[in-house]
């Protein structure tokens, strides 16, 4: 089991984000299309990792609510570019065997007879190892 | 004029459409997609982790299929697009990612971001011109009123894609007046709609759609242009005031007269 | 043989705690002309130079090295005990065993070996060291202003009461600068104009100041108390002896579209004009791009209507050549263009505006006469979010990596006279900080909340959305509520970064005074120097320097006039001795040392010389000393090794080179 430093340096490291960038100006948070439906919010991700509560975030519903736009990642102004630090937090959980948000089982269900190919490309890319 | 084209798998698929009208108005242009050979699909999304490599290789190997071509390599699909020109970039400027993806590619010559990555808007505004564009109409849109749906994957990172104004684009819009038709300026032409999140998070897809039609019907568009298969879909799926959604080349082709030579094939 | 003594600091333990002294003393024993070595405390303190002069005089020393911190900081005061002690200044070398070594070090014996190396190389080059004597330059007392905003006016009018002459060059029609711009002050809220524009009549009256505007500078010869300079006055189109200022020409002139520059492209403005009411000078100019005569030869109706006969079409631009003997820059600011921020919709909605746009909004002289409506519709707007740090405190390469400094007192001016005349009208504010220090500055932010209602959200906003119904919908975090909020606006105001003028780069680079990526001029010292520019007798004033607002300008402003008085005053200066030389035997007058001289300081002489027996007439590089500034380009330049600089000889440094390199 990889401790909470460890892993909060994982994700830096999978980011490429220094959160201590961070002025904590909510910009992220203010430009969100998903801000509503996630529990930890995009500016609250940064100090999460500042104060290595990994735990948290793996847990965190907002990891599967995120929509990869850019939005923030376009509009922070300290280069932190919260967005990156979700892929790399979903990405510690996909990563691990069995951890996946998407199960080829689940497809039939989900889909209907115009659903592009992309989207389910794009889905088991985030969702899957 | 001959391009490489990259078309992706949704365009030989559900967005066949997207593909249809594209070839055949460049070839009314005057310019030439030709398909790379054995190209495999991109994977959608661009790969935000620092260390992937595997997922970045299918994207080198049509770019490089490209490069030994010596053609600009030219997408349609928003997805593919920008998962190529990121990589590409990545090809160029991270030295990191250059070597690794090269040892695995193992290439006669190493590849280092030499193609040049433009989406077939590019081409029109870039190369063909959208007054030569204008030109060549043969039957103008006149008096409809289309608003251009951008989407996320072709404006952000604004200064990776280097396409438009992240904020405020214009390369659609221009295009519409190309066209003949009066081009629509609403604000939510940028904001997601959804992605791939429709397929677990219905609602929230949903959600995000209607505030998009809501903004360019408030703002007076009959119709809605896209470029990128998965915003066609969640558009269509999520459509509560009937704005009809259609790919930016099909209405290029009905401009340029090609429309029915499409529809009889 | 040289006599030298070496001389080894032990700053506190800035030095000592890192550099071995006794160690540096030791090996100093060795070093060939070394007859005195010693370590002290604080080399710089009388105590220490105390030593240094005992050790000239009992130890008949010819030359001294003093291990400390940088030259720039204690030379001079070295310098100065060597010559009281009877030695020529020129003898002294510093090597810098500070800042080059103990405080880039951690390893004190790596640090003990690089200061070493340092001191023999300073020993090195004192054994080469030859006395030279400082010659004399004339101050001409005169100085030079750039910018006519409120920096350029207070300094102008410091100078010019303490007795000496003052040119301020402004670029513009008018003098009066931003400042004539703004509608309030904060944080007293007295009205702008009422107080500048008594300067300004006071500066357009003084005996001994004299205002050019409309002009540029056009280049900068010479050097400290001896600049040649040429303005360029540009052509106004109007006789400024003969004008009266009535005002009728711009009343009948029939091009009136042109954008007026000071209400922020908000209004319209004729061809002939002045820029605001209260101009200084009151004349007019012509935008020839603009007038109708100069575009198609047809018009001429402000010649016709003008009583005084004051117009005339065929003015040309003037170039007046003048001398100085200072330089202040004071060419203030704009606000960045919001072009790369339209997440904020500045192009899309005339709605959303800048808050310098504000300033003219709410200034009776302004396009709406005072009247807060909406430059769309003409709607008095009743809900107003203000967004601060617009460009300010960004690490990316859209915006200014510093905090501008003055928005978040002037937003909370403009919010708080809002809700004062507008009581029904709701105004939040977006920001990141609030930020007053300064004096009665929180306390007038605490008004805005408490006395006046305005509600301060702590976020940022993300995105404005300009809505069908002509409202803006303004999507924001707010952070302490945890929330994300969508609020309906009637207007939006951006408090954009602040940048310094366009153009400063040009003037910098003339000047040749050091500029910083972000265009601000730099001071020789930040704390102890902040108004001077490194390069001699240019001094700074405003916000050229860096963000500041008005009553730190104004104080920067009598600062920098003291420094230029102080200057002004001297009858003469003592120049440089370090100069460049050419040998007349080695010299073939190539002309590469001119090309690189940035002074001027080299010409060519055809003059007869003894080479080994033959004579013969040869043309020869000559510097002139009172120019010359010892940087060396033409030592370098030079490819057959006859140009030398006193006191940095070519073989003194490679002196030095070979003491690093044994």
């Amino acid at each position: 089991m990889k401790t909470e430093k460890n892993r909060a340096e994982m994700i830096k490291e999978i980011s490429g984000v220094n959160p201590l960038k961070c002025m904590k100006c909510g910009k992220c948070s203010a430009s969100c299309p998903s801000y509503n439906e996630m529990d930890i919010k995009p500016h609250q991700f940064v100090s999460y990792v500042i104060n290595e509560d990994i735990e948290s975030l793996v847990n965190s519903k907002s990891l599967w609510k995120c929509l990869s736009c850019f939005a923030c990642v376009e509009r922070c102004p300290r280069d932190v570019k919260p967005g990156k630090l979700i892929d790399a937090a979903r990405q510690i959980v996909v990563r691990e065997r069995g951890n996946t948000y998407l199960d080829p089982d689940e497809i039939p269900e989900l889909i209907d007879p115009d659903t592009p190919q992309q989207l389910l490309v794009s889905a088991f890319r985030r969702y899957r190892r | 004029m001959k391009y490489s084209y990259y078309p992706g798998c949704t365009l030989k698929n559900k967005a066949q459409d997207l593909d249809h009208y594209a070839r055949i108005s460049a070839e009314a242009l005057g310019f030439e997609l030709e398909e790379i050979s054995e190209w495999q699909c991109c994977g959608g999304v661009y790969p935000l982790g620092t260390d992937e490599i595997a997922t970045k290789l299918s994207s080198v190997r049509a770019l490089n299929d490209a490069k030994e071509k010596g053609q600009d390599l030219v997408t349609l699909c928003s997805a593919c697009h920008h998962v190529i020109k990121r990589v590409n970039d990545d090809m160029k400027n991270v030295d990191d990612i250059r070597t690794r993806a090269n040892n695995y590619m193992a290439l006669d010559e190493p590849y280092a971001g030499e193609t040049k990555v433009l989406h077939y808007l590019e081409v029109l505004r870039d190369v063909i011109g959208f007054d030569e564009l204008k030109k060549k109409v043969t039957n103008p849109l006149k008096g409809k009123k289309i608003g251009a749906y951008y989407g996320c994957l072709l404006l952000r990172p604004g200064k990776l894609m280097a396409f438009d104004d992240p904020e405020n684009p214009k390369i659609m819009e221009d295009f519409i007046r190309a066209l003949g038709a009066e081009p629509v300026i609403y604000p939510y032409r940028n904001e997601c709609c959804g992605g791939y999140i429709s397929l677990k998070e219905e609602d929230m897809s949903k959600e995000m759609c209607r505030k998009i039609e809501k903004s360019a019907s408030g703002f007076g568009a009959d119709m809605l242009i896209t470029a990128c298969p998965l915003c066609m879909y969640n558009l269509n799926k999520n459509n509560g005031d009937n704005l009809p959604v259609y790919y930016f080349t099909e209405l290029l082709a009905e401009a340029l007269g090609l429309k029915e030579e499409v529809e009889e094939q | 043989m040289q006599r030298i003594g070496v001389f080894v600091c032990h700053c506190g333990t800035n030095i000592a705690g890192t550099v071995d002294v006794k160690k540096v003393v030791e090996m100093a024993a060795h070093e060939p002309g070394v007859v005195h070595a010693e370590d002290y405390a604080y080399m710089c303190s009388e105590a220490g130079q105390e030593k240094i002069h005992k050790a000239i005089k009992e130890k008949k020393l010819t030359g001294l090295v003093v291990c400390s911190c940088s030259p720039r900081m204690h030379e001079t005061t070295f310098r100065n005990a060597a010559e009281k002690a009877g030695l020529n200044p020129y003898m002294v070398e510093i090597a810098n065993i500070r800042e080059h070594c103990s405080w880039i070090h951690k390893d004190m014996e790596e640090a003990t070996e690089k200061a070493v190396i340092l001191m023999r190389a300073a020993v090195a080059k004192v054994n080469l060291d030859a006395p030279l004597k400082p010659g004399e330059s004339k101050v001409t007392k005169r100085a030079l202003v750039i910018g006519g905003g409120i920096a350029g006016i207070q300094t102008a009018l410091d100078i010019a009461e303490a007795g000496y002459p003052v040119d301020i060059v402004e670029k513009t029609p008018s003098i009066g600068g931003r400042m004539s711009q703004l509608d309030k002050t904060f944080p007293t809220l007295d009205c702008s104009s009422c107080i500048l524009t008594p300067k300004m009549g006071e500066v357009n009256a003084h005996p001994l100041i004299n205002i050019y505007t409309y002009s540029e500078v056009e280049s900068v010869a010479g050097f400290v108390g001896d600049f040649t300079v040429e303005i360029r006055k540009k052509a106004r189109s109007v006789d400024m002896n003969k004008c009266t200022g009535c005002g009728l020409c711009q009343e009948k002139c029939p091009s009136k579209k042109s954008l007026s520059e000071f209400n922020r492209g908000l209004s319209t403005r004729s061809a002939i004009y002045t820029p605001f009411a209260q101009a200084v000078p009151n004349v007019p100019v012509i935008d020839r791009d603009a007038c109708i005569k100069f575009k198609t030869g047809k018009c001429g109706i402000c010649s016709k209507v003008c009583q005084a006969g004051a117009i005339d079409y065929d003015q040309k631009d003037e170039i007046i050549t003048e001398k100085y003997g200072a330089i202040v820059v004071a060419t203030g600011f704009d606000m960045i263009k919001l072009d790369r921020y339209d997440e904020y919709a500045y192009s899309q909605s005339k709605d959303v505006i800048t808050s310098l746009e504000l300033e003219r909004i709410m200034n009776a002289a302004g396009p709406t006469g005072g009247h807060l409506e909406r430059l769309s519709d003409g709607k008095a707007p009743k809900e107003i979010v203000f967004i601060q740090c617009v460009g300010s405190r960004c690490a990316d390469d859209r915006g200014k990596s510093y905090c501008s400094k003055i928005c978040c007192m002037y937003t909370a001016k403009h919010a708080m006279l809002i809700r004062d005349k507008y009581p029904d009208t709701n105004v939040t504010v977006f920001y990141i900080d609030v930020r007053t220090p300064g004096k009665n500055f929180d306390e007038f932010y605490r008004r805005a909340v408490e006395d006046y209602g305005v509600n301060y959200i702590k976020g940022q906003v993300g995105k404005v959305i300009p809505q069908p119904n002509g409202k803006l919908l303004v999507q924001g975090a707010d952070l302490i509520d945890s929330k994300q909020i969508l609020k309906e606006a009637d207007m939006v105001v951006l408090a954009a970064a602040i940048e310094p003028n366009e153009g400063v780069r040009k003037i910098a680079t003339m000047l040749t005074a050091s500029i910083d990526t972000n265009n601000f001029l730099t001071e020789a010292h930040a704390k102890l120097r902040p108004v001077e520019s490194p390069t001699a007798g240019i001094f700074l004033s405003g916000v050229c320097q860096g963000p500041k607002d008005i009553p730190e300008t104004v104080s920067q402003a009598g600062a920098a006039a003291v420094k230029a008085i102080g200057l002004l005053a001297k009858d003469k200066l003592l120049t440089n001795p370090c100069t460049a030389h050419s040998d007349e035997l080695l010299c073939n007058g190539c002309s590469q040392c001119a090309n690189v001289c940035p002074y001027g300081a080299i010409t060519y002489e055809d003059k007869e010389v003894n080479d080994h027996g033959i004579r013969e007439t040869r043309r020869i590089a000559v510097v002139n000393d009172a120019l010359c500034q010892g940087c060396g380009a033409c030592t370098v330049t030079c490819p057959s090794g006859a140009m030398d600089l006193q006191g940095f000889s070519n073989r003194q440094i490679l002196a030095e080179v070979d003491a690093i390199c044994r």
